[in-house]
């Protein structure tokens, strides 16, 4: 008994410790103090007002939330047919593949940064929006041929033969099979993928062009001046957006599918 | 609609040949089962037909124009899978709807295609439902029907019958003959249940290890067996080495060890090759229990009941006579006989054969 109250305080401590630092920003980001800090003083939406009205911040938000888009249909298309072809046909070199393809999970993401880095001088590319998102869609490229791969390998082939039997040659039988049963996870590969993007910050402290930001490395840059009041507001619109559009997505997925049954 | 023929058609996998040296014809408007046991190449054999799989060597010809090049989707076959394969994230209607519209139909014809399938496979009226909102057997019917729907010029049904329940199963496979036989296309069945075979078929080719084993009418696989795999898997055959004593133009007299001299007809004698031993086969259900003072008329040696496997108006014996044991399945009227008791096992020389004996 004693063991088991032991075991329960223990759980709490580890939620507190992993959630507490993100109540903090969330309560704080309220705060109408001056400081980025306790105590709290009372409850006002000043920071967020003053966010908005921080070009910096604003130009930041707007590059993040492109390169995340770019990034999850970039990524999900690549993924898609990447998972295609590794589930559905047999060729040489498939193995090799498939450990490419997943490889930048398993590399330290520095090592991935400088390793893109120093081959792109050699190439002597410089570095631009487009090296970014290049950049980041190999990093989240692992997310989606594993997800996509998955639901793939339980799609009955059947299913591919029955259509082309009926007359649909491949690419018909892509888009009105294969693709909609593929639906969940093309949706959850990515939700994955955007999120990847848009948390991401070592990776991009190398690969981004002077002068450009993203709200991560817009929030780092700020913290190095000072705790502002503002960066809680702009992390607890980081949360929202990181832990929201999954959630809305899944319920979204989910009341679309019980209208069909 | 269009006869299939198989030319010199192999298929390997690496080291695994699936498929030796077919040839063979599926007539046009025929129902002809491909029957054997798993791993024996039927679904190899389909497959290839119907162009997922390419022919290692030889050539398939649909209505006499060779088809090895011509990708799925230019052949026009319909296809019925064991697992249904209905689309499952379309309505019933839009399944069977599939296949016309790739084939130039207008609108309110694909409807009314859509309602005529739902009427020949006597479903009518589930056009808005999805195929989870029916039953095996309801799912079965539907696939059917979006693979007749197209009007196609080869049927090809791979264990259409096999997830269905055992009642399900035997009003299925009346039905779908009965479909086929009504739009007359040509089809090709493949099933390990030799029930099912020789219910439904216009010729059968008995298929083992990827080859050939015999290829005839039902009764005629049925009733002359043309080697010891096809007079086993076909239901029981009780097999016992003879020696041939004597023969003339009509029959062939041979001696077996347990039933003493057996005259048996000339047309149920395979090739020997002029060897004087071979095997005679009579099947379970042709060998009878009497009473053991009876006489029937036919050939009969006395024997033993080792064992009775009741199943309800048949029973199958396990009988001993002499040093070996035979199977006989016989309709039960009054009781059966026990084990134990002493018997007359008899059959008619007619319902034997004679192979010859395989090295
Ligand atoms: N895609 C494949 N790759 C390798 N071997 C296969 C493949 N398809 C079938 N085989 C082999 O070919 C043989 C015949 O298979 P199949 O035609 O499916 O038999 P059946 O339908 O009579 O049960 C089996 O030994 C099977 O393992
Ligand atoms: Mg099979």
């Amino acid at each position: 008994m004693r063991a088991w109250k032991l075991i329960r305080l223990y759980t709490f401590l580890v939620y507190v410790f992993m959630f507490a630092p993100i109540a903090v920003v969330l309560l704080l980001a309220f705060n109408s103090s001056q400081f980025g800090g306790f105590p709290i003083e009372g409850f006002s939406l000043r920071w967020f007002y003053r966010l908005a009205e921080n070009e910096a911040i604003m130009r930041a938000l707007k590059t993040s939330l492109s390169l995340g888009l770019l990034t999850a249909l970039a990524s999900t298309s690549i993924g898609v047919l990447a998972s295609l072809a590794l589930v559905r046909y047999r060729f040489r070199g498939k193995d090799l593949i498939t450990t490419l393809l997943i490889s930048p999970v398993l590399v330290p993401e520095t090592v991935l940064a400088v390793g893109l880095l120093i081959f792109l001088r050699w190439l002597h590319v410089p570095r631009s929006f487009l090296l970014l998102l290049l950049g980041h869609s190999i990093i989240a490229l692992p997310f989606v041929v594993l997800v996509v791969q998955a639901r793939l390998v339980g799609i009955k082939k059947e299913y591919e033969e029955a259509a082309r039997s009926l007359g649909a040659n491949p690419v018909q039988t892509f888009f009105s099979v294969t693709l909609p049963l593929l639906m969940p996870a093309v949706f959850a590969g990515s939700l994955f993928a955007f999120t990847i993007s848009f948390d991401n910050i070592t990776a991009t402290i190398f690969w981004r062009p002077t002068g450009m930001e993203t709200v991560p490395t817009q929030i780092f840059g700020m913290l190095r001046n000072s705790v502002s009041p503002e960066i809680n507001a702009l992390g607890f619109v980081m949360i929202v957006i990181t832990v929201g559009v999954p959630l809305m997505a899944g319920g979204l997925a989910r009341y679309f599918a019980r209208k069909k049954t | 609609m269009a006869g299939v023929e198989l030319k010199n058609v192999k298929k390997s996998f690496g080291l695994i040949t699936a498929v030796q040296d077919m040839n063979v014809t599926f007539d046009e408007g025929s129902f002809t089962t491909l029957l054997g046991p798993s791993g024996c190449g039927k679904t190899t054999i389909l497959r290839m037909v119907a162009g997922l799989e390419a022919p290692t060597d030889g050539d398939i010809l649909v209505g006499g124009t060779r088809v090895n090049e011509v990708p799925i989707h230019k052949r026009n076959l319909g296809l019925v899978f064991q697992n249904y394969a209905l689309f499952p994230h379309r309505t019933i209607g839009q399944n069977i709807a599939f296949g016309l519209k790739y084939r130039n139909v207008s609108k309110s014809d694909i409807a009314d295609k859509v309602k005529a399938a739902l009427d020949i496979v006597r479903l009518p009226g589930v056009e808005d439902r999805y195929p989870s909102q029916l039953s095996g057997g309801q799912q079965q019917r539907i696939a059917l029907a979006r693979a007749i729907v197209i009007e196609p010029d080869v049927l090809l049904l791979d264990e259409p019958l096999s997830a269905l329940d055992a009642n399900l199963r035997e009003e299925m496979r009346v039905e779908l003959k009965a479909i086929q036989h009504r739009i007359g296309v040509t089809s090709i069945f493949v099933t390990h249940d030799q029930s099912e075979a020789l219910a439904m078929s216009d010729k059968i080719i008995v298929m083992s290890a990827g080859k050939m084993q015999q290829v005839g009418a039902p009764e005629e696989v049925y009733n002359s067996p043309a080697n010891e795999f096809v007079a086993n898997f076909l239901g029981a055959s009780n097999i016992l080495d003879v020696t041939v004593t004597s023969a003339d133009n009509r029959t062939i007299v041979v001696q077996t060890p347990q039933f003493g001299t057996i005259t048996v007809p000339r047309a149920r004698v395979a090739d020997l090759h002029g060897a004087k031993t071979g095997r005679l086969v009579v099947r379970a259900e042709k060998l009878r229990l009497l009473e053991a003072t009876a006489h029937d008329g036919g050939v009969s040696a006395p024997g033993t009941v080792e064992a009775v496997d009741y199943q309800g108006q048949i029973a199958r014996y396990f009988v001993r006579v002499g040093d070996a044991q035979f199977q006989a399945m016989n309709m039960i009227d009054g009781r059966p006989f026990e084990a134990g008791t002493g018997v007359q096992v008899a059959f008619n020389p007619q319902d034997c054969s004679v192979l010859p004996i395989e090295s």
